[in-house]
Parts: structure tokens; sequence; C-alpha cells
């Protein structure tokens, strides 16, 4: 080993101070805050803690926290149905998500040297472009006034206006379309890297393209696939933005919940349980990624 | 390659870009609604550049990317510079969940709990507090492409560096600095760009005159369709297109240099 | 009265462990000013990781390295008087091949002039006059390889260590820059140690050869010293080509053994060591200090011409003994038996080494 210069050493220490103090730390307080109840005061919770009232006051604070904004979720079969929802509606997103964006890939990993990085470009622009306003521009395309409508109707395919903006429909477009690029350039990254004569042999040995693509370029990619997916799914489970643009009054999505509860309830309390609720969610996934991701770093080397 | 994957590919992208450019070609057209077409017109841009409150959120919004861009440029190069170059060092397991969790996790959470941090100490809600936001989050992205880049680096290259009497200054700031350089700026303008665009957490943790463009943009959106949205959606994406195409071109020139030794 | 040689580096009971690997064990090595000395193994045997630890890059598990007085394992990397030039040359990318040159040269508390004038001095000592501004992505193998070579020596090192410095040349250019190397390091009177796993080059070009394995230290001595006594079959097969005979030592005369083989008694000339009577051992002999005569009856080994290869300037013989062993035979290009030819087989004494099984 070579002896470490002390100065190494000390890389970690700003940013880990710095995210451990604006992630880690704000993360126990919506946990401290889930636990308080509402009030009309600012801030708007109880217990407040004053740290100048000792260790009696601490005692006298811990002992004012309840549970009771669980058992409200827990209760309240509002918040049950948008958490299936909202793992419902990313799961299947993920997988439209994984039959539209693998062939994509692929495609893009098949192309000519010279003009992959092009292709990976243009991948990368529109994700670079505002989010917000891609997806209001979805709005214009999917209203029943809008251009799908318009378009499908000119071209005789339907009689009526498609009611598609403000169904889950719309949202999984919506929800498709926002990550596309979230999956498609890690599962590139991986074909793109993977050696083509193994490809060669399998076609040599009599594969069809079809069956060289199930069998051997598929399972090579897999790691990549499920980065891809991880990647996406995990985010899509609290989406704000897609649901409350594109759904309607019957597309619950926790996120949603959150938003209302905290801007319009002005119940923070409430509005932390649920993100606590939807952390408990998303930890799992979010574990499964990161195995997977030292597991495909261990297998690149 | 075969026709399906070409079909593969140009519908692909016809999906990625159709939302595009039907901003782009209606910010031109002088009707109002979308169905209709009125004629070219540029009516939309002059009523975008008059509109005080949206270019004045436009002014905060490139003022707050540039300030969150830089503090995660700098604390995201320390990251990837001691994942990479640090070895094992106490509670490096959390340090890497820190830096990566922001990533995935959905904005919702990190706004709502940067917010109750802010309350808890008292904090005024303003542009400082969307800096500090921005900045935790991005932290992560930089890393991880700058990251990448480190670990690419021919390690041979710093101990050359050493064997020819550099001390670790000036190893770091004459050979792994500069060919790092790249993924630097390229993990700049992606902080820059996640600030942009960023609505959730700027809706939460922002105060009085202190509104984002995406936050306005959203309000108005909320209010119904809004031409003047399309103008202004066009020239950001004007905007970030030369951007990003810079970075994409930065990105792939870094390819070769830390081979060529 | 012998002036003993003065010793620069000396290297005692270097070892090095990763973990449960040992790759470098108990090496001890003395270098004089000026000389010459080539690392010679097959991969994995050290020596590369000998050379890093000497440079600094790894820090030893025991053992003393030192430079003149001073404890090199005391000094971190970027302080020791020694430079590498490295095996696949590692220039900067992102500076011309000036400042590569030059990089060594800063903190030394020379003028801009100076820097300079010395990179300019080192360019044309390995002949690359007016390269200063290229990129060394333009350079071909060899420039680039005398890029690295400059860059090392700027700095005016006591030792260069070379690790491999010419594995990535192609044939030709590899034995004109063994030449090179060579007459440089005479004129710079810099002590060199050059890692390689070509015995041909170690041959060529060093003073000494310390042949390295599996760790340690196998043998070190002159190319002849290490061609006519090699302390091992390894060493032995190592540089050129041998043959390896089992036998069992028959007597001991003056000066010499009396081995006894398969395929009949022979002598050995010894100086070092004396083999007791009876033990088995394995006999090295150059297939070129092998005589071939007429078959006469009166010579105590005889065999017969199996194959014959011509190779331009010699004759190859394989020849099959009276027990049965072949062995190799190196002859004039004059000579001329032919497969199946009985033939007389003389050992030359002096020409052939003991060695343990």
């Amino acid at each position: 080993m070579t002896p470490r210069p002390r100065l190494l050493r000390l890389l970690p220490v700003l940013p880990f101070l710095w995210l451990g103090a604006f992630f880690l730390l704000p993360v126990l307080i919506t946990l401290k805050i889930s636990l308080s109840e509402p009030a009309t005061a600012q801030p708007p919770y109880l217990p407040v803690l004053d740290w100048s009232t000792g260790p009696q006051g601490w005692a006298h604070f811990l002992e004012a926290l309840d549970f009771a904004n669980y058992e409200t979720l827990a209760n309240d079969s509002l918040y049950r149905d948008a958490a299936l929802s909202s793992l419902s509606l990313a799961a299947v997103a993920t997988l439209i998500l994984a039959l539209v964006g693998t062939p994509i890939a692929h495609a893009m990993a098949r192309a000519p040297a010279k003009v992959q990085p092009v292709l990976v470009a243009l991948v990368i622009v529109p994700f670079w472009t505002s989010f917000l306003i891609r997806i209001y521009a979805w709005i214009a395309i999917l209203k029943p006034e809008g251009l799908l409508s318009a378009g499908l109707m000119r071209l005789g395919l339907v009689d009526r206006p498609l009611e598609i903006l403000g169904t889950q429909a719309a949202v999984l477009v919506g929800l498709t379309y926002a990550y596309l690029p979230f999956l498609v350039l890690p599962l590139y990254a991986v074909m793109a890297k993977a050696d083509p004569r193994l490809r060669e042999a399998a076609a040599d040995l009599g594969a069809s393209p079809t069956r060289v693509f199930w069998t051997v370029t598929l399972p090579l990619a897999r790691h990549g696939l499920v980065a891809g997916a991880l990647l996406c799914f995990i985010p899509m489970v609290g989406e704000f933005i897609v649901p409350d643009l594109l759904g309607g009054s019957d597309t619950l999505m926790l996120g949603r919940v959150l938003w209302s509860e905290f801007f319009s309830n002005r119940d923070w309390p409430l509005a932390s349980a649920v993100a606590i609720l939807l952390l408990v969610i998303v930890v799992g996934p979010i574990v499964v990624f990161r195995e997977a991701e030292t597991r495909r770093g261990e297998a690149a080397r | 390659m075969s026709a399906i994957s070409k079909g593969a590919l140009i519908l692909g992208f016809a999906f990625l870009y159709a939302p595009i450019a039907v901003l782009v070609v209606y910010s031109f057209n002088a009707s109002a609604l979308v169905t209709v077409w009125g004629g070219f017109s540029t009516r939309w841009y002059g009523v975008l550049l008059s509109d005080g409150p949206l270019m004045a959120a436009a002014l905060v919004s490139l003022r707050v990317a540039l300030a969150s861009a830089l503090i995660a440029t700098v604390m995201g190069t320390l990251a990837a510079l001691a994942l990479t170059r640090s070895g094992r060092f106490p509670g490096r397991a959390l340090f890497t969940g820190l830096v990566h969790a922001p990533m995935v996790m959905p904005e919702v959470i990190a706004g709502l709990a940067l917010l109750l941090l802010f309350v808890g100490l008292g904090l005024d809600r303003g542009i400082a507090t969307i800096v500090i936001a921005h900045a935790t989050l991005a932290t992560g992205f930089v890393a991880v492409v700058v990251g990448a880049r480190l670990k690419g680096l021919d390690p041979s290259l710093e101990e050359a560096a050493r064997d020819l009497g550099a001390g670790p200054v000036r190893v770091f700031l004459t050979v792994t600095l500069p060919l790092a350089a790249p993924a630097l700026t390229a993990g700049f303008l992606l902080a820059f760009t996640l600030s942009l665009d960023d609505l959730v957490v700027a809706s939460f943790v922002s105060g009085p005159g202190a509104t984002t463009l995406p936050m306005r943009l959203y309000s108005q959106i909320r209010l119904g369709v809004n031409p003047e949205i399309n103008a202004a959606s066009t020239l950001l994406i004007g905007v970030v297109t030369v951007v990003a195409l810079t970075a994409s071109r930065l990105m792939g020139r870094d390819a070769r240099p830390g081979q060529g030794a | 009265m012998t002036v003993p040689t003065p010793t620069l580096l000396r290297i005692a009971g270097l070892t090095k462990r990763f973990g449960a690997f040992t790759a470098v064990d108990d090496v001890s090595l003395d270098l004089a000013p000026g000389e010459f000395v080539c690392l010679l193994g097959p991969s994995g045997c050290g020596k590369s990781t000998l050379l890093r630890l000497v440079a600094g890059f790894e820090a030893p598990t025991s053992g003393t390295i030192h430079l003149g007085a001073d404890d090199l394992a005391a000094l971190p990397a970027h302080r020791r008087p020694v430079n590498m030039m490295f095996q696949s040359y590692v220039l900067f990318p992102h500076l011309s091949v000036g400042r590569n040159v030059g990089y060594g040269l800063k903190g030394l508390g020379f003028g801009r002039g100076a820097i300079a004038e010395r990179i300019a001095t080192l360019l044309r000592l390995v002949r690359l006059e007016g390269f200063e501004a290229r990129l060394p992505e333009t350079l071909s193998g060899g420039q680039r390889q005398r890029v690295a070579l400059a860059r090392a020596l700027a700095r005016e090192p006591r030792v260069l260590l070379l690790d491999e410095p010419l594995g990535a040349l192609d044939r030709a250019l590899r034995e004109e820059t063994q030449g090179e190397l060579r007459a440089l390091q005479r004129r710079l009177g810099t002590s060199f140690v050059v890692v390689t796993h070509d015995a041909g080059e170690a041959m060529t070009m060093a003073d000494r050869i310390g042949v390295m394995r599996g760790g340690r230290l196998v043998q070190i001595g002159t190319p002849a010293d290490l061609y006519e006594r090699p302390a091992d079959r390894f060493v032995a097969a190592l540089l050129g080509d041998v043959n390896l005979v089992d036998g069992r030592i028959a007597g001991r005369g003056e000066g010499a053994h009396r081995v006894e083989a398969g395929f009949g008694p022979f002598d050995v000339a010894t100086s070092d060591r004396a083999w007791a009577e009876g033990e088995a051992v394995v006999v090295a002999l150059r297939p070129e200090r092998i005589d071939l005569a007429q078959a006469d009856p009166a010579t105590r080994l005889s065999g017969t011409v199996a194959d014959r290869t011509y190779l331009g300037d010699r004759i190859r013989y394989g020849v099959r003994l009276s027990d049965g062993t072949l062995i190799r035979v190196m002859r004039p290009a004059a000579s001329a038996f032919v497969p199946g030819d009985t033939v007389a087989v003389d050992i030359d004494p002096r020409a052939a080494a003991i060695l343990p099984p």
C-alpha cells in the first residue's frame, strides 16, 4: 500500500459535513415532525424543541411526540390507495420503459461507431431542456382539443375526441416520456461495451438474430437493464409534476398527496408522515440499486 | 443495421422530440389555439420579453443555477476524489450513500425535508436556501461524472509526476485536475441545468421575492395554456441545447487524452 | 590489494508482501556507481515490484534501501534522488514534449532560461531536437520512448530505474536502441537498473544480471558468470540454449568431478563447490561447447545423429546418446554429419556446470 498522505484523509470531510447537514439531518427532522401535530402558529407544528429548556424540557418534548399522523395514514384509505397507486403506476411505467427503451438502446449500440456519440447527445438534449415545459407540451398534445385527437380524427381513425388527459393513461405516457433517457442511457452504456464477437460466435453456431438477442445480448446487458429500471422506478414513485399536470382526480400518487397536504392543507406534520412513508417504500429499491451498481462495477472489471 | 433497429431509433427519437417540436412550432403560431394555425408570428416572443415577472424569475433562476452549480462542482469533485483516492476511511459506506442517495430520492421528500431544516434553524427562505438545496441535490451527479473520469485515469500518470519530484498538491494541480477538467465542466453544466429545471424543491424552500422560472411557469400553466410559454420554452430549449452540445463535445473529447500515453 | 567497489545503492533483506502473497522475498543487492544492472525473470517474478520499492511507490514490508548514506525508505517518492522510466512511458498527454521533459525541473531553483536550455540539451541527447512543442499523441512509439527517457534523466538522478524500456518496440528498433541505451549510460555515468524479461537483451546491455524468480534473487553476476556457472537449472535454461542431463557424482579429482550419466561418464571442471560421491546432480551442457567427431571405438561417449537443422551460420544437431538421451549440439556451418551417422561426443570439462537436481 502506498503511504497515504494525511491530505487524502481530509478530502471527504467537507462534502461529508455538507451532506450530513443538508441531507441526513433534514431527513431526521422530517421524522421528528411526522411525530408532531399541526398548530396555527409559526412554525405550524407542535411541539417545538427549545434547546434552552434543559433536560426536563427535552423529556417533556419527547412525551408530546406521538404516532397520530401515522394512524391517520393507516386508517384513511386515501393514503393506502395513493401508496398502492404510486407503486403500481411506477411499476407499469417501468415495464413499458423496459419494453420501449431496450430496442432503442440496442439500436444505438449497433449503430456505426462514429454515429453513436451523436445519438447519445440526441438522447441527452431533451433531458436537459425543461422537464416542466416538456410535460406541459404533452397537455397540448393529449387534451381533447389537442393535436393527438385532432390528428386521429383527421385521419378518420376515431370519430370523437379522445379523453386521455386526466387519466392514468396520460400519466403513463408522461412518465414513460420523462424517464426514457434514464433507462436508455445506462442500458446503452452496458450494451456498447459488450464484445461483438460473442454475437458473431452465436451467429456462427446457427442462431438467428432474434435468438442471438434473447440468449446472448439481453442476458449480458441485464445489469444495465436492472440499473436503468431502478433509476426510473425509484423517483417515479414520488413523482409530482407528471400526475399533477397530466393526471386527474382519480390518479392518486404520493407525491401529489404530500404536496396538497403541505401547500393546500398546511398540515406539515401529516405531509412529513407521508414523506417518511414514501422514504420507507423506496429505501428497499434504493438498497437493491446500490447492490446492483456495485456488482455492475465489479463485473465491468 | 437491421430495419427493426432503424425503425426503433426513428420511433424512439420521434417520441422524444415530439413535444419539443410542438413547442417550437407553436411558439411561432399567431393563433393562441393549438389546433388552429394562425400564421407565422413572433408576437409571443414580444409578449414574453415584456413580461416583467417572468423575466425577473428567469434572472433569479440564472443566479441560483450559477451559485448552486459552483458549490455542487466543488463538493462533487471533492467527493469523487475521496471515493477514488482515499481508500478506506471511517464512514466510507455512509459517505457513499449520502453522496448517491439524493440522485434517486423523490424530490418531494428532499424538498420537504430541507424546508423543515430551514424552518427549524430559523433561516429566512429565499435565494440562499434554494441555492443550498440545489447544491445538495446536484453534488451526487457531479461526483458520479467526475468519479467516472478519475477512475479512467491511468494511475501511473500521478506516479510519474511524483517520481519527477512533484508533491501531492502539485500532482493534483498539474496532472489530475487538467486531465479531469472536461468532466468537471460537464458536471458543472449538469448541475446548472438541474438547477434551472427544478420545480418541486424550489417550491418548498423558496421565499418571498425568490420565484424561480419553473415556479412562475408552473403557476401560469395551472391557470391555463398560455402561448407565451411556448416562446419561453423555445428560448430555453435553444439555450440549453447549445450548453448540452458543448458539454457532450467535452465529454467526448476527454475520452482520448487519458489513453494516449 | 583489491580496491573495494564503492556501493551506491544498497538493498538489504527487502521483502514486500501483499496480504498472503510475497512479491519480493528477502532480496539483497548492491549497485556500484556507473553500473548497468539488469533484473531478469519471467512475469510475476517480482522484478517490477522491486523497482517500485526503490522508486517509492510501494512501502517495503521489511528490509532497507540505502542510497549512499541516505535511507530511502524514509523519503516519499517525490523526494528520492532516483527516477523511473515507465514501461508504458506514461507521458502527460496534456503537456507538450518540452513540458513533459521539463516537468521535473520545476522547484529546483532553475530560472526559466536555464530550464529551457536543459530541455534542449536533453532532447538533443535522445535525438529529438526541436520536438519541444509536439504533443505525445502525435509521436511514434520509439519517439515517445525517447521522450520518457529524456524526462527521467532531467533531474540527473544517481540511479535511473527502467521498467521494460524496450518492450514495446519492434525487433529491429529494439536492437538498435539497446546499443544506444548502453552508450548513453556509459556517457552519463548514471547507474541504470533495467527490468527485462528478455535474456538476450540483458546479456547485451548489462554489466551484471540479477535473475529473479518467485520474488527471490536467484543469482547475480556478470553475463559470463551466469552463462557458464548458473546457480540452478532455471538460470541455466533462461540464458541461451542448454542441455540438462541427470547424473551422479562418480568421483572427484583435481579441479574436476567425474559425473556418471546414463550414457556414460564425463568430467566437469569445478571451482566453487565440492560435491559428495554418489550425489544426484544435473549437469548443464551448452550445445555449442560439445564437440562431434567421427565415431571412434576408443571414445567413451558416442551417439547417433537424429536430426539436422540448417540455421545459415550454424548447424543444430539432435544427437541421441547410448541411453536414449537426446542432446542438442551446435556446430559451425561446415559440419557435415547427417541423420543416421554415428558420432563421438566430446564434452569440454570447462564448458559444463554441475547444478543441484
